[in-house]
């Protein structure tokens, strides 16, 4: 977390005593009841304004929407948001898995033997039967974020994979197999919001919408509806924007149906469509809407709230030309959105490159 | 003071305890004669407080099924492959449970019981 702040810092051109908001992302290895003071005290950070956020995996994008409002309101001029954990080596991989199977519902799921696995795999079979969608569908996006993931010093995984892997690897909570799930990864991520435009490339934040329908995946009405599209409707409300003027993306995948419902829900694909998208070569790095060029949750890594930051640090790259290898066309608007639980917490984001 | 976890508990007891009874219980709104999904402080569609509860025939339909075959705890290794469905209950109310393998979405199908460790759950099978 130091080494991802300092890093922020270093980008935005800022001293640690120009940083008067803190927002710190939750941590399941460090349930601290103050985390952010934790954290500014370890990093000597003294702000006016600060503390911990929980929003699931929407956390990352959640901070960064208050992080807006408070330099908006004139409340703070420079707000940190700042998220990390060592969620794969703080904890054993049991531990882990069963700490994540308590975003369940404490008297109708957990006790099931239900893993969070288990709430998507859930999730896919109803969306596949509705939306007529297929296991070799889901498995492009997989290909997709592992062969984006080859280009990043920095990812969890980069063994080269195909189709036909995914199909074969090992079942975990079916529809779902191994890799149609993210890994559990460590990692930090840090993203400083500013009232005044920093030097150079300037990327605003013009649009912020969310939506929160329900908790749990039993409660979860309608699979057509699960409050992404509401959650994006008002943030390109605000934009004044569409999806036609998007030309990157960064949505959330935790698993290959989180990724491949959101953009149909959204607006990124037609009902069933997404799958030939990723197959036309529209969401690759050189297609017309670039997806998730780190490698997303799936690929990249999932460390907890930073790797739901992780999509905006990458359009944040893309925008300012320090993507490396995996430079796309200089984007002009990128959309992002992150869901946490089981489409349970929505929030998008709408950057736009300014001068 | 009380303990909040047990408060949060103690709102699906009629549904627990139904279960070492061997009945489906649900929620009920009189106001709006709804089932709920979940136990609520007050009805999901009406917003009316305090729904009771009522009995289910146990027949429903299945909404979503998976088999996990990476059990979250060793609790439920043993029984790994297992089938989880949400069934749509006759009377409107969604609820997991465990089910018969081979069990697809849109097939009928009526709760039984059974005890795994120190807990009754839910089987769903086949109905006819």
């Amino acid at each position: 977390m130091a080494q991802a702040a300092s890093g922020a810092l270093t980008s935005a051109g800022l001293v640690r005593a120009e940083i008067d908001g803190v927002l710190c992302g939750y941590a399941t290895t460090l349930p601290h009841l103050m985390l952010a003071n934790l954290f500014c005290e370890r990093f000597s950070l003294r702000p006016q304004y600060a503390h911990g956020m929980a929003a699931g995996g929407a956390t990352g994008a959640a901070m960064l929407m208050l992080a807006r409002e408070l330099v908006q309101s004139g409340r703070c001029r420079n707000v940190l948001v700042v998220a990390g954990e060592n969620r794969l080596s703080g904890q054993t991989r049991d531990s882990s898995i069963q700490t994540l199977a308590q975003v369940g519902h404490a008297d109708f799921e957990v006790p099931n033997g239900a893993s969070v696995p288990a709430y998507y795999g859930l999730m896919a079979s109803r969306y596949m039967h509705e939306a007529g969608i297929t296991n070799e569908d889901l498995a492009e996006f997989a290909v997709l974020m592992r062969n984006n993931a080859r280009r990043h010093p920095d990812s969890h995984l980069t063994q080269e994979i195909t189709v036909a892997d995914v199909l074969a690897s090992k079942p975990i909570a079916e529809p779902l197999r191994l890799l149609d799930c993210c890994p559990i990864s460590d990692g930090a991520m840090a993203l400083i919001v500013s009232s005044e435009p920093s030097v150079g490339v300037r990327v605003k934040m013009v649009g912020a919408g969310q939506a929160h329908f329900h908790q749990h995946l039993t409660a979860l009405q309608d699979v057509m509806n699960t409050g992404a599209g509401s959650a994006a409707k008002l943030a390109f409300q605000e934009a004044g924007l569409t999806t036609n003027d998007i030309d990157y993306l960064g949505v959330y995948d935790s698993f290959t149906i989180t990724l491949l419902m959101l953009l149909e829900e959204i607006g990124f694909a037609a009902r069933g469509q997404a799958a030939q998208r990723v197959r036309q070569g529209d969401f690759s790095q050189g297609g017309v809407l670039p997806l998730n060029t780190h490698g997303g949750l799936l690929s990249f890594g999932h460390c907890g709230v930073a790797g739901g930051m992780a999509h905006t640090v990458e359009a944040y790259r893309q925008f300012t030309g320090q993507a490396g290898v995996r430079q796309v066309k200089t984007p002009t608007h990128a959309y992002i959105h992150a869901d946490g639980g089981v489409m349970s917490s929505h929030v998008s984001l709408i950057l736009s490159r300014e001068g | 003071m009380t303990n909040n976890q047990s408060v949060m508990t103690s709102l699906a007891q009629p549904y627990l305890e139904g279960l070492t009874e061997h009945v489906l219980r649900y929620q009920h709104c009189s106001a709006c004669a709804r089932a709920q999904t979940f136990a609520h402080d007050a009805c999901q569609f009406c917003g009316a407080e305090s729904p009771g509860w009522h009995t289910s025939t146990g027949r429903g339909h299945v909404h979503a099924v998976t088999v996990v075959g990476r059990a979250p705890s060793e609790a439920f290794r043993s029984l790994a492959p297992y089938t989880l469905v949400v069934v749509t209950l006759e009377e409107g109310a969604r609820l997991m449970g465990h089910a018969t393998p081979g069990v697809q979405i849109g097939d009928a199908v009526t709760a039984t019981f059974f005890k795994h460790l120190d807990q009754t759950l839910v089987r769903f099978e086949p109905l006819g």
